[in-house]
């Protein structure tokens, strides 16, 4: 294979210096900016020059694609892959992803790393509705995605039968440049998309659960609920 | 270790002991195994621990097995150990299938070895084998509200058909 090397300065031409005259011409016209000194002509000039315009849906989801953290979560030998991809030498924080946190309020990413097994499904489920919203799934590895060579009474055959699953990444484990791959998927699905409900995602809209302390709600409570969901998902549709 | 003509007296003394208890042996692999009728393994197991020159007092393992067409079905097997000697002998004691809706039983020999409290719990739980006088009879790795038995080899193995494309062609909707 041939190694190209190629010399920094040429990889980045954007950081050549430029001209200490240019410079001072640059810092004149922002200040005059904001004196209000700008003529017409010039204004234009330097908006066009210095401004970029979006939609903020766009701008809030370029920004979580970009800092994703992952629950710091295993779940068997796949594990052992998730934990190299934030190593050195795979360094998924060349995505924004590096940053684990051990509490599931914290993250917005799950990744489940290895078999789910019937016992521990509640558990998984329960960690996934503890993350708050946006949050995404990545499923590493045949086990989770189908079950894999466990076919058998103990595991759970793909662990979107009972959570939904944002990326599948296939392998027996998937090597980490599989999985940070993957990781580029989600952050592509998260830039296209940039609603943040999975209920929305999967249709499923409606099956909010209650906190068992605050008692079930009563029929007003829900349908109260309910027109105000409508309300907010109408406006979104009509704008 | 006793060898063949050991474990052949050692069934010997037990028959005479507790008549119709050992109804045979054998000795494969450098190992020994008696095997028992169900209702008198206790006697069996206490002989083996209490007489002197046995003192099998440590019981390092009980597992289930199934050996489904075989008859009788199932089998519970005591690993015992002599520490000082460094001498094992297994005893199995040999269960008929009851038939459907009922679970074969066994004394409990927590009374005996108080090890036995979790290996019977675990027989039970992926055999269904029911162990009289346990203090605790309930299952313990699978899931409380796990039904069936899965380690029998009638439990049906599980999983779910790949749906492959290239099955598509000769049987059309062949997963539904």
């Amino acid at each position: 294979m041939e190694v190209r090397r190629e010399k920094l300065r040429a990889l980045a031409p954007l950081d050549e210096p430029k001209p200490p005259a240019e410079l001072r011409i640059r810092q004149l016209r922002a200040r005059d900016l904001l004196r209000g000194d700008l003529s017409a002509e010039e204004l234009e000039r330097y908006a066009e020059e210095s401004v970029v315009t979006t939609r903020l849906e766009q701008m809030l989801a370029w920004g979580r694609a970009n800092s994703v953290f992952p629950a710091t979560f295993g779940l068997a030998c796949c594990a052992i892959e998730m934990m190299s991809i934030v190593s050195p030498r795979y360094d998924v924080a060349r995505f924004g992803a590096e940053n684990m946190r051990a509490s599931p309020r914290q993250a917005d990413l799950l990744i489940l790393s290895g078999r789910v097994s019937i016992k521990m499904a509640p558990v998984v489920r329960r960690i996934y509705d503890q993350m708050l919203e946006p949050k995404w799934v990545i499923s590493m590895g045949a086990c989770s995605s189908s079950g894999g060579m466990f076919g058998n009474y103990a595991v759970v055959q793909g662990a979107d039968k009972f959570m939904p699953v944002d990326i599948h990444v296939p392998g027996c484990p998937p090597r980490p440049e599989a999985l940070i791959y993957g990781f580029n998927k989600l952050q592509r699905k998260i830039l296209g998309n940039p609603d943040p409900g999975w209920r929305r995602r999967y249709n499923a809209e409606g099956t909010e659960e209650w906190a068992h302390g605050a008692g079930a709600p009563t029929p007003e409570e829900r349908s109260a609920y309910q027109a105000a969901r409508e309300a907010v998902l109408t406006a979104e549709r009509g704008a | 270790m006793p060898d063949a003509a050991g474990l052949e007296l050692i069934a010997q003394e037990l028959n005479e002991v507790a008549p119709g208890s050992v109804s045979g042996t054998y000795h494969e692999h450098g190992q020994a195994c008696l095997i028992v009728s169900p209702e008198r393994v206790l006697d069996v197991l206490r002989w083996l621990r209490d007489t002197p020159g046995q003192e099998y007092r440590f019981l390092a393992s009980l597992h289930g097995a199934d050996y489904l067409p075989a008859r009788p079905r199932f089998g519970v097997l005591y690993e015992l150990l002599n520490m000082p000697r460094v001498e094992r002998i297994r005893v199995r004691a040999a269960l008929d299938d009851p038939g459907e809706g009922s679970l074969p039983e066994i004394d409990s020999c927590v009374e005996l070895f108080p090890t036995a409290e979790f290996h019977e719990r675990e027989v039970y739980d992926f055999f269904g084998i029911v162990f009289r006088g346990h203090p605790d009879l309930r299952r313990i790795l699978l899931p409380e509200d796990y039904v069936g038995w899965p380690l029998r080899r009638d439990f049906p193995i599980g999983g779910e058909p790949v749906i492959f494309t290239r099955d598509e062609p000769s049987v059309p909707r062949w997963f539904e």
